[in-house]
């Protein structure tokens, strides 16, 4: 245990993103306030304006860096922080917002602002951990519950956490859920798709959505042809490899070739 | 000669066979369809069975389609197999309380019921005398497993319906139950008359027909009845194409090694799982503990793992010590077809064809070992 009389001092920063995680954050509050005398929260806006100065011995950070003024906020929250763990799709592969690495950001700043230049940004949304230093990912768009409340207690117990990095498949065999993929023909990402969810999606008969990123060692190339033998088309293909994670390396990588291979004859 | 008798209404018969189970204690299980395959739950009646159902099944495809009969067990065998019950995917081995001065213990937390598998296919009683040598019989046997199994009924079922994915019949293990099973059923349907014939395979087998036998019509089964049988896991045979050569797939697996067609299917290989989750004789778990967040319980859990999750070839210090798709791939096959036989006497395969139809990337192992058989090494 870390020692119950210095209550560790927690921090929980937000960047670009929807707040989606940090709400995943407050709907542990049952759990956190059978806590509370052995916790600090030091800083979480979210949740109350009282905030207590750094240094913070656990830095919870959400949201992925779009603004200079991001890039360097993050480096002075890492400065302060004995350990930081970034959570959610933002903050671990840089977020829907991500789609902007592929095109030019001028053209989106016409047509979303009506004075583009009073806005200050970034060509590119990127992770967390192209910035800083990251003690731990923690995936999912938006993450779960659970698998937070068990980064926090392994935290406190000074131990490893249990999140594991293996495919969607294994919740969805361990729940014994029927393979839509298989027995549907169902466009499914969850065999490159890291595991966190509890297969949600095929829980449901739908495909998974792949909102936690590439899976330990994935084989995105392999899926794609065995989607396309089921008829998925080029371009639906590429979309569905290109959302929450899209900037998730296997991830843009696969789509990335599939674009090649289609304008190429 | 084993003792054997006709149910002439095939669905009372069924009917009133599981209430005799449940009427002794069974939680009765069996195949029912659900989300588009035949999942083995929980059965109430014969209705609760896939009746006048049947699939198909291919490499990475699976489906249903309707049969223009009231047939019971027309299909061969789905997603999931007695595993799931016998070693079930989650177990709390053990939970610990802090008290004052120290910790309290306590074993496992859940007694399953005793179950009664209804509808069980040859290959799936070979599959659990292959996981009873790894569980049972072996220097560390498994105590929930050995209760679970001990406790365990199975009404096993000639196959008449084998899917395209099947190959139990080069294995040795089908389509013909001969052994493991408590009543053997061939489901005799003809235009004219759907009946059952039962073949008593043990004691309590024959204690429980004879309380059927008491509630529904019945007659005793004629040299035709027998040669009805005979004749439908005959046809079952034939029709299975793919083949495998145990004692041939084990030999040429670890003599090839470092053969090219392992840098082949790492290509295809999603490293997914599917394939070992299926399968009825991988018996690969992980064991992670669980705390509370104030640190005052903790749990001992074991979960169903593979060898295609880099959790379970890693090392302390050392990560994973079959870090690429090729060598898990092949500690997938060379174990099922090879070195199973080092560790147990057999093969780790009993012909089920789960693995090549559920795998989502279409991969056959049948094929792999005829490729690899084909261009060997040495
Ligand atoms: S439904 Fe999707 S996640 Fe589930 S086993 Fe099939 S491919 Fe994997
Ligand atoms: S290896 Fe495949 S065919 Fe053989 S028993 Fe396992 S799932 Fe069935
Ligand atoms: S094939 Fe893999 S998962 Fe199955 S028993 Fe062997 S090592 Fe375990
Ligand atoms: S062989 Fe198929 S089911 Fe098995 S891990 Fe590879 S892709 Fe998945």
């Amino acid at each position: 245990m870390v020692s119950t009389t210095s209550r560790p001092k927690i921090a929980v920063w937000k960047f670009a993103s929807c707040d989606g995680c940090q709400l995943s954050l407050l709907d542990c509050e049952d759990e956190l306030l059978a806590v509370a005398d052995r916790v600090q929260i030091a800083y979480f806006l979210e949740a109350t304006r009282a905030t207590i100065d750094g240094p913070y011995d656990l830095s919870i950070v959400e949201g992925s860096i779009t603004t200079e003024h991001d890039a360097e906020r993050i480096k002075t929250i890492r400065a302060l922080s004995r350990h930081l763990i970034t959570i959610g799709a933002c903050a671990t592969a840089g977020g829907v917002q991500a789609l902007r690495n592929y095109s030019d950001i001028d053209d989106y700043l016409g047509i979303v602002y009506a004075t583009p230049a009073y806005i200050s940004t970034l060509a590119t949304s990127t992770p967390i951990s192209a910035h800083v230093q990251v003690d731990f990912e923690l995936r999912g768009c938006p993450i779960d519950k659970h698998q937070l409340l068990e980064v926090l207690t392994a935290f406190l117990g000074q131990r490893r956490p249990n999140i594991a990095g293996h495919s969607v498949c294994v919740e969805c065999k361990l729940r014994g859920n029927v393979c839509v993929l298989v027995a549907g023909g169902t466009p499914c990402l969850g065999p490159i798709t890291h595991a966190g969810c509890g297969a949600l999606c095929p829980t449901y008969a739908r495909g998974c959505y792949g909102c936690f990123g590439p899976a330990e060692d994935p084989n995105p190339a392999s899926l794609s042809a065995q989607l396309d033998r089921l008829g998925v088309d080029r371009v639906d293909l590429i979309r569905m490899l290109r959302t929450f994670n899209t900037g998730a390396e296997p991830f843009r990588a696969e789509s990335q070739r599939l674009m090649t291979e289609a304008s190429s004859p | 000669m084993t003792a054997s008798l006709v149910l002439t209404a095939a669905a009372q018969g069924v009917d009133e066979l599981i209430a005799a189970l449940a009427r002794r204690g069974y939680c009765v299980v069996g195949p029912r369809l659900r989300d588009g395959a035949m999942v083995l739950e929980e059965l109430q009646g014969a209705a609760s069975l896939p009746v006048g159902w049947t699939d198909e099944q291919e490499a990475a495809t699976y489906r249903v389609h309707r049969r223009d009969d009231r047939a019971l067990f027309a299909y061969a065998v789905g997603p999931q197999s007695p595993r799931r019950y016998l070693s079930p995917p989650r177990k709390t081995l053990w939970s610990a309380l802090r008290i004052e001065g120290g910790f309290q213990f306590e074993g496992e937390a859940d007694e399953p019921p005793p179950y009664a598998f209804v509808g069980v296919k040859a290959c799936e009683l070979a599959a659990i005398a292959v996981q009873d040598k790894v569980l049972r019989d072996g220097p560390y046997p498994d105590p929930s497993y050995v209760r679970a199994r001990q406790q365990a009924f199975f009404v096993g079922v000639n196959c008449g319906s084998p899917a395209a994915t099947c190959f139990c019949t080069s294995m040795g293990t089908g389509p013909a139950v001969e052994a493991g099973h408590d009543l053997a059923i061939t489901e005799l349907l003809t235009a004219g008359a759907h009946e059952l014939l039962v073949e008593i395979g043990s004691d309590r087998g024959g204690e429980v027909m004879a309380e059927v036998q008491s509630t529904v019509s019945w007659r005793p089964a004629t040299d035709g009845d027998r040669e009805a049988k005979h004749q439908i896991v005959a046809e079952s045979a034939v029709r299975m194409t793919r083949r495998l050569e145990p004692t041939v797939a084990r030999d040429v697996l670890i003599a090839n090694l470092e053969h090219p067609r392992w840098d082949d299917v790492a290509t295809r290989c999603l490293s997914c799982t599917n394939c070992t989750l299926v399968c009825p004789t991988c018996f690969c778990s992980a064991v992670e503990d669980v705390s509370s967040l104030d640190g005052d319980r903790a749990e001992r859990v074991q979960r169903w793992d593979s060898c295609f999750t880099l959790g379970h070839s890693t090392l302390h210090g050392a990560g994973s010590v079959r870090g690429d798709t090729r060598s898990r791939y092949r500690q997938w096959l060379t174990h099922k077809l090879s070195t199973w036989w080092d560790q147990f006497g057999v093969s780790g395969c009993v012909g089920c064809g789960r693995c090549i139809a559920w795998c989502p990337a279409g991969i056959d192992l049948t094929e792999e070992v005829a490729a690899i058989a084909r261009e060997k090494e040495q």
